[in-house]
């Protein structure tokens, strides 16, 4: 820093050089900057929290606080015991949520590892050809295609009699195929990290290419199927527009996003009750986030390594 | 939430390529149907729900094609001559909403960039600690789903007991006007587009600026001593020195960002809170109401929206391709 000042004439002229009390400014400066993204980036969420915990009198009150007088968990337990929606409770919407998004992880973590280890591993023809098509069609917005592919479940329905629109098949469907282009491409980067002379190796010792598969590959993959499995959870744990479009009036069968965005729209009044089920549908995201940042990070300098 | 793998993908980490590839040792040319068999499932389910109905798109728009159509014996819906795209084009509301889009896609666009590229160069230059810390606090921003963090958004620009509603009224008049606090934000363009600009930066700023501190943080130290040498400033070394050692990284995030921001819905769907304020729409939000709003649906002329907006992301889309490939990831 001392650097700067003294071989940067340009640089800052209004600052005293040299003096110790500009390179103090200058950083008292600089911890402000950063503890004002900080704020800018933890305040909306600690709203949330703040309100979710104030009672409802502290809401309404014309004299707004930034933080509240008593806390309550009234909120809570409006949302958890309550029926957010006649004849529907929060732990059906999450239970619905769960088998929509376990489901969709559980079957794009199978479709995508087996096609990681063909893209990783064999050079075919169709291989760059698949791969451009993953990163195309990674781009297409599910919003253009929400038509379409609502047309297409509806008359899927009509003619086979198995319902796809108003339950949670649809959207499963949709939601392992919208994953399975980043997963795949995800995966690939760590199949291809394990080196090949180790499940040569393993051959020569006797191994079939199942047991390759499980002793040798899997272990070496695994971090790297937790991170595109938690990938894969966050985004369909999110999504909104497809649940909203295919799931219609089936209240039943709602993901709590759907909840949520139906209670608001209803009761668009009930702040504390809304930003209470708003945290509880940021947590497990929030969990699984600050988890898999970690994790990816080292799972991919890992690879680098090893490669 | 496509970011968290994104952040991965856009992290200039040198991936192996896949190992074995092309050893000229072997020679073995005839096709093995191992490979297409393992990628047989997975792209099954692609072509069925993402790749087919792209082309279905295009179909519909072409047709007088409405909810009609799918009643039991309905007649197949009948070819129209580009009505729909003659229609749109002479649509005022519609060049209004496109441009709207555009414009919005840009700012958002524009401030995320800017102010993630900061906030990555603050990062860098703060002691580890705190530089932890303030990543911490923007991965909870990164990480509200977006329906909580619209939500939160909406609550914090209510009218009468909104947080920036009260704090707005009670700075003094000559600052800011008065009359903020039943100010409504969501009924014009102009305040309910800000403020929707303000949820999305808050929510993409922390993966740019986490990517341009990893990348940062792999630029050698030395170009930076050198340039001070020649007497470059802060602003000269970032200009010819950070940015020419990021600009691929730079251009995946922006292509990145620009796919992202362009199709944005639930925000606006929270936001706006109704379909009936046709000067609020983008085209996502345009096509979702021709197609399950408008009575009676009409999936044609929803179908023919989505078509300009896939031909406007297919333009980014192609740029990225290029990024891809010349990084030799399609290999």
């Amino acid at each position: 820093m001392t650097a700067t000042t003294g071989a940067a004439p340009h640089a800052a002229p209004r600052r005293r050089r040299r003096a110790p009390a500009g390179v103090l400014l200058r950083r008292a400066g600089l911890y402000a900057c950063g503890a004002a993204v900080f704020l800018f980036a933890v305040f909306p969420v600690y709203w949330m929290v703040a309100t979710a915990f104030k009672p409802v009198g502290e809401i309404f009150s014309k004299d707004t606080r930034l933080f509240p007088g008593t806390l309550t968990l009234e909120h809570f337990d409006r949302v958890i015991n309550g029926e957010l929606i006649p004849g529907v409770n929060f732990w059906e919407f999450l239970v619905n949520s769960l088998l929509v998004t376990l489901g969709s992880v559980a079957a794009g973590a199978v479709l995508s590892l087996l096609a990681a280890v063909a893209v990783a591993r064999f050079r075919f023809r169709m291989r760059s050809a698949f791969i451009i098509l993953l990163m195309v069609i990674q781009m297409v917005p599910a919003e253009a295609l929400i038509i379409s592919i609502f047309i297409n479940f509806r008359r899927f329905q009509d003619a086979t009699g198995l319902q796809m629109l108003g339950n949670l098949s649809g959207i499963l469907i949709v939601y392992t195929a919208v994953a399975l282009p980043i997963t795949i491409m995800m995966l690939r980067g760590f199949v291809a990290a394990v080196p090949r002379e180790l499940e040569e190796a393993a051959a020569i010792d006797g191994a079939g290419p199942w047991t390759v598969f499980w002793r040798i590959l899997m272990p070496l993959v695994a971090p790297g199927l937790v991170a595109a499995s938690i990938f894969a959870f966050i985004t369909a744990w999110n999504e909104f527009i497809v649940a909203l479009t295919f799931l219609g009036r089936s209240t039943e069968e709602y993901t709590l996003p759907l909840s949520l965005s139906y209670y608001f729209g209803r009761f668009g009044t009930e702040w504390g009750a809304i930003m209470a089920a708003s945290t509880l549908l940021t947590l497990p995201v929030m969990a699984f986030f600050l988890f898999v940042q970690r994790r990816m990070v080292t799972g991919l300098t890992m690879g680098a390594v090893k490669g | 939430m496509a970011q968290t793998a994104e952040a991965v993908r856009a992290e200039p980490s040198p991936q192996p390529p896949p190992a074995g590839r092309g050893s000229p040792g072997r020679k073995r040319r005839r096709i093995v149907p191992a490979p297409y068999l393992l990628i047989a499932p997975a792209l099954a389910i692609l072509i069925a729900v993402l790749v087919w109905p792209v082309v279905q798109m295009v179909w519909n728009s072409l047709h007088d094609y409405t909810i009609r159509n799918l009643l039991p014996n309905a007649p197949a819906p009948e070819w129209n001559d580009f009505a729909h795209y003659r229609r749109l084009l002479s649509d005022r509301e519609f060049w209004t909403i496109l441009r709207n889009t555009v414009a919005v896609c840009v700012l958002m666009v524009g401030i995320t960039m800017v102010l993630g590229t900061l906030v990555g160069i603050l990062l860098h230059k703060l002691p580890r600690w705190f530089s932890v810390t303030v990543s911490v606090g923007m991965m909870l921003a990164w990480a509200t789903p977006a329906i909580s963090a619209s939500l939160v958004f909406r609550w914090l620009f209510l009218p009468e007991r909104g947080l920036v509603n009260v704090a707005l009224d009670r700075m003094p008049d000559w600052l800011v006007g008065g009359g903020w606090l039943n100010y409504n934000w969501f009924l014009e363009p102009l305040p309910l587009f800000s403020v929707l600009i303000a949820v999305i930066v808050w929510q993409s700023f922390p993966f740019i600026a986490v990517s341009v501190l990893a990348g940062l943080k792999s630029i050698p130290h030395e170009l930076y001593e050198a340039a001070r040498v020649d007497g470059a400033g802060g602003w000269r070394s970032f200009w010819n020195v950070t940015f020419p050692m990021l600009r691929p990284l730079f251009a995946l995030l922006l292509v990145l960002q620009i796919i992202w921001d362009l199709r944005v819905f639930t925000q606006l769907y929270i936001l706006a809170n109704s379909f009936q304020n046709k000067s609020v729409y983008l085209l996502s939000y345009y096509i979702y109401q021709q197609g399950f709003s408008a009575s009676p649906a009409n999936y044609g002329m929803g179908s023919a929206i989505a078509v300009v907006m896939t031909v406007m992301i297919l333009a980014v889309t192609a740029y990225y391709l290029r990024i891809m490939i010349r990084q030799g990831e399609t290999r």
